[in-house]
């Protein structure tokens, strides 16, 4: 069965993918959501919303995908099982297919403790993999997780996230194999900035056959400054950020830092396309949407399938 | 066993504020094994509060007594004879011990002289760590002993999430992943293809999620 994604048209047709995301504004005003679209216009298969990320509240993950649907993009969008229960996520996921919205990206969330509200309660009646599963069986059983019976089941196609990078490392092919058995049909990477343990955790997931059950597209950061990547480094729980690439950025004279970001970040799309069973890239250019396209376009994967 | 936290000695005083005549209440039990409300701590708290009334000049009599389980009607009962020489009862047992006196007591003010934290055991001399969250169907026999309800962070039951480094969950360097340690124990125990089930959504209804939940022992009625 293939849905109505165009990013799932895309993998199917064989070619490179390429996805990048935006985040939603913390506010009621869709500008900001509008700008951030208008650079990526044209240069993506389909474009991540994502859902309250690093638990900080912003506009919901289901509004911002519709105004991006709105300007011709196919939203991908991403929901985590921190702030709904079961009830919720159901219900979200109808009206999500009821208004085009046709890729579902399934996590668990970061805790609330990262987030502007941490003395929130949190939900987490299910987890992703169980999401993962709740969406299959909605629209492929045409059945709630009650058992009951829908009418006009979601048209969805599925995808997860998986951190090659997080401990312990030897089962994180294992985890993307549960992910695949579930139903999940495309992953999206944590950022790769460790490319050789990256091909590690790909030879694992080849070797389970994983890659020929669902697509996998390689998570792509651009460093804006030496700042940041020893932020990541430092702050950011499963992330890996070898030590070479903030001494080479250390190393840049001051002016050129962000364009050398730009090359570290071309140098390993470069490398993860040659990796086999890689089916595209997602980029995560934080706060940098501007800069995609010129990426894209260096990368030499521009223009995108029709 | 229950483990509890003192409260800060300022939020207990603000509670005494009004009061001269004081029942300090402790228990035998969970709170006496973790050092917040046993004999001991009723003695420290009572010496606390005249040292701090002395110096305030504002007078106060205070009657230390510990039983032997506060959160048992029988026990409760047995202060009856000199509650009603006091006007507030303080009560160092855990959230159902100050529940238990409560009710006994209709009439009297009982309030909290701790926070009760959590079900959990002793890793260590000092140390507790939370262990289960009752949620009335237990899958430890699934996780080999490790209780991923509670002691994940995002109760995960198909885990480790993208945050799990060096043995740590990601919400802090000092608590565990229920997972790593799943994960290890799988492995120690040559039970690897344990993992690779997909547990399905877990039925809450047993849990504090499907109401408060009573439990009615017919055979033991009298
Ligand atoms: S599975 Fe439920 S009953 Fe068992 S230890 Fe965990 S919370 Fe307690
Ligand atoms: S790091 Fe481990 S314990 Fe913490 S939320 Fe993730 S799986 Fe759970």
């Amino acid at each position: 069965m293939t849905t109505e994604s165009n990013l799932e048209k895309v993998l199917k047709s064989g070619s490179f993918a390429v996805t990048s995301e935006c985040g939603p504004p913390r506010g009621a005003d869709t500008e900001a959501i509008r700008k951030k679209g208008a650079f990526l216009k044209g240069y993506v298969d389909g474009v991540n919303v994502t859902d309250n990320q690093t638990s900080v509240v912003r506009m919901s993950s289901f509004s911002a995908s519709l105004v991006l649907k709105e300007m011709g993009f196919d939203p991908v969008m991403q929901m985590v099982c921190r702030d709904r229960n079961r009830i919720a996520i159901q219900s979200d996921i109808l009206g999500a297919a009821a208004l085009g919205i046709h890729n579902l990206l399934c996590l668990s969330g970061d805790h609330q403790s990262f987030g502007d509200h941490p003395s929130a309660k949190n939900v987490f009646d299910i987890d992703s993999i169980q999401l993962i599963q709740t969406v299959k069986r909605m629209r492929d059983d045409g059945k709630f997780l009650s058992g009951e019976q829908i009418k006009g089941r979601p048209d969805i196609f599925i995808g997860c996230v998986e951190n090659p990078f997080a401990d312990p490392f030897d089962i994180r092919a294992l985890r993307l194999a549960k992910k695949a058995a579930a139903g999940a049909q495309f992953v999206q990477t944590q950022c790769v900035f460790n490319v050789e343990k990256f091909s590690k955790w790909m030879e694992m997931v080849r070797d389970l056959g994983i890659h020929e059950k669902m697509y996998i597209l390689a998570g792509i950061t651009p460093f804006k400054s030496v700042g940041m990547a020893r932020y990541m480094k430092t702050s950011v729980p499963g992330m890996d950020v070898p030590e070479g690439l903030i001494k080479r950025l250390n190393d840049t004279p001051k002016d050129e830092v962000a364009d050398e970001g730009i090359k570290i970040c071309l140098e390993i799309i470069e490398q993860v396309r040659t990796i086999k069973g890689i089916a595209g890239i997602h980029i995560m250019a934080i706060e940098w949407e501007h800069k995609v396209p010129e990426i894209i376009e260096a990368a030499g994967l521009y223009p995108r399938p029709s | 066993m229950i483990v509890a936290n003192r409260k800060p000695f300022e939020e207990i005083m603000e509670m005494l504020k009004p009061y001269k005549k004081i029942l300090l209440l402790g228990c035998n039990e969970c709170v006496t094994v973790c050092s917040v409300g046993g004999a001991k701590e009723v003695a420290v708290l009572a010496s606390e509060i005249r040292l701090s009334r002395l110096k305030n000049i504002i007078p106060v009599e205070i009657k230390e007594h510990t039983l032997e389980r506060q959160c048992d009607p029988e026990y409760a009962l047995s202060i009856s004879s000199f509650v009603n020489d006091y006007e507030i009862i303080i009560s160092m047992a855990c959230g159902c011990g100050v529940q238990t006196i409560a009710e006994t007591y209709r009439e009297k003010y009982v309030v909290p002289a701790v926070n009760t934290t959590f079900m959990g055991s002793s890793e260590e001399h000092g140390v507790w760590r939370e262990k289960c969250q009752g949620c009335g169907n237990c899958i430890l026999d699934k996780t080999l002993g490790i209780c991923p309800v509670t002691r994940c962070a995002k109760s995960i039951l198909n885990g480790p999430c993208g945050g799990s480094q060096g043995g740590s969950c990601e919400i802090n360097k000092d608590t565990p992943c229920a997972w790593q340690l799943i994960i290890d124990r799988l492995k120690q125990m040559n039970m690897m293809e344990k993992y690779l089930e997909i547990q399905p959504v877990k039925d809450w209804s047993t849990s504090r999620d499907g109401g408060p939940r009573t439990r009615i022992r017919e055979d033991l009625r009298i």
